[in-house]
């Protein structure tokens, strides 16, 4: 990343790219939501920030004044692509979400868990394989945490499992390159529209038993959907299904590596994993959205002024104590947890039944084949900046907790 | 969660109901508490059958209903 100004004031020239935000942000969220629960930058053509649940909350239930139709702070403008339902405003929100909502129910994403644990399965067998007696090295986050939601995202759209490494450059070029050069972001778009749109052509030949031929049978208020409103769901699956999940396993994996205490307590007692997964979401949430003032308003007496965005930190929120007892403590065994890493309100994630069965699988198999590991001595783990937080490197030593914890 | 006090019902025995105007459909209630709610064609909680709850799951329930991030799910006794 190009060398950025440094932050004068976090009240009023935050930066969410800053060294310091990207590699530890929960103690500066803890410092703002104090000092200024409500902050703003001249960055990105104007940005707010808010750090309270409750002021979250209010953003996120109110689309009256904040619109869906940008999502991502970047740092010049990119004309709005709809990708439905998640850039849908009310009323139409309601139709396109009702099209995609019976695909993920969590009795619809269990058929996914098989193949799901064949998947974790086939990694761990090939990361022991190359363990000499039990210990080894690897990484984490691309040996493991990558694969598995890049596999089952691709079985479910019916594409290729060969084609992981394109798709991933595709979504790190859309959230990490394009934040600060959009015409990276567009380029994307453009290369991602016309992969799809073969895709429907190949599925109006000959269906198959997934998303897209799903699409292509569903209808929205009795009527069937335009190819331009699938391509767009399909492109939102794409980038919604993946590096957030990979996130959030690569998390739980260096979580784990790094406290003992917690990593046995799972080994040992793996029924424990679902709560787990749903602690290590709160405390941990990848995924932090924006969305567009395009009403003038207030929150947390603040005003937001029109054409601005404003971010919607579900993970900040998830750290504030006048939600959570005690929030940065993670306590694999919490009981009250009404965590919002998922969001709040109508925009919901559609995946997240699917999301937290990969994370528990992929911990369940992960943890009966390395009861025991940690973080490589010596190494740098490296996190992502910008929308979705969590590891892109995370080298671990297998077999021994033989790396540094805390 | 919200309990409003009623006279207990000499069963003991608990109401529950899932406002659908609240529910997004997490579904953290149908995780936490299977013998008691149901997600529908949707993926939207709702209560098992006419949502009275026996004694011996008070427990499950209390605990669906702190972890609705909607705050969708209201809890009567009696």
């Amino acid at each position: 990343m190009a060398e950025r100004p440094p932050v004068a004031d976090w009240a009023s020239d935050f930066d969410p790219l800053d060294p310091d935000w990207v590699e530890d942000p929960y103690p500066l969220w803890r410092e703002m939501r104090w000092r200024c629960p409500v902050a703003h930058t001249e960055r990105f053509m104007g940005v707010y920030f808010a750090s309270r649940y409750a002021d979250v909350r209010d953003i996120a239930y109110d689309s009256e004044h904040f619109s869906s139709r940008r999502l991502f702070v970047r740092e010049q403008t990119m004309e709005p692509i709809p990708a439905p339902p998640i850039t849908s405003d009310p009323p139409a929100h309601r139709a396109d979400r009702m099209v995609l909502l019976p695909a993920f129910t969590p009795n619809a994403v269990k058929r996914l868990e098989p193949h799901t644990r064949a998947i974790c399965r086939d990694l761990v067998a090939r990361i022991a394989g190359r363990c000499d007696g039990g210990r080894g090295e690897c990484d984490g986050a691309e040996d493991y945490a990558q694969e598995i939601p890049t596999r089952v995202t691709a079985r479910l759209l019916g594409i290729s499992e060969e084609g992981g490494a394109r798709f991933r450059r595709w979504i790190r070029d859309f959230f990490e390159k394009g934040i600060t050069d959009v015409a990276i972001a567009e380029r994307v778009v453009g290369e991602l529209i016309e992969f799809f749109d073969a895709e429907i052509a190949r599925r109006k030949r000959e269906p198959g038993d997934d998303l897209v031929t799903y699409l292509l049978n569903a209808r929205r208020d009795g009527e069937a959907l335009s190819d331009a409103h699938i391509n767009g769901t399909l492109r939102l699956m794409l980038f919604a299904g993946i590096d957030t999940t990979w996130s959030a396993i690569g998390t739980c994996l260096w979580h784990l590596a790094s406290h003992n205490e917690d990593r046995r307590r799972l080994a040992a007692e793996p029924d424990l994993i679902p709560n787990a997964v749903e602690e290590m979401l709160r405390a941990y949430s990848p995924v932090t959205m924006a969305r567009e003032i395009v009403k003038e308003t207030e929150i947390g007496g603040v005003r937001f002024a029109p054409g601005e965005m404003a971010m919607l930190s579900f993970p900040a929120a998830n750290r504030d104590p006048a939600m959570f007892a005690d929030p940065d403590r993670i306590d694999i065994t919490r009981g009250e947890n009404r965590h919002a890493a998922f969001g709040l309100g109508i925009h919901r994630c559609i995946g997240a039944h699917l999301a937290r069965l990969e994370m528990t699988v992929a911990l369940e198999e992960w943890l009966k084949a390395f009861p025991e590991f940690g973080l490589a001595p010596g190494e740098r783990v490296e996190w992502s900046a910008g929308t979705v937080r969590g590891p892109r490197r995370l080298r671990l030593v297998l077999g021994g907790s033989g790396g540094s914890s805390r | 969660m919200t309990v409003a006090r009623r006279n207990p019902a000499p069963s003991g025995a608990w109401h529950v109901r899932v406002d659908r105007a609240r529910c997004q459909g997490h579904a953290r209630c149908v995780a936490l508490a299977p013998e008691i709610f149901e997600a529908d064609a949707l993926g939207n909680g709702r209560a098992i059958g006419d949502g009275v709850v026996a004694p011996a799951l008070v427990g499950k329930l209390r605990l669906a209903a702190a972890n609705c991030p909607e705050h969708a799910i209201t809890v009567a006794e009696g």
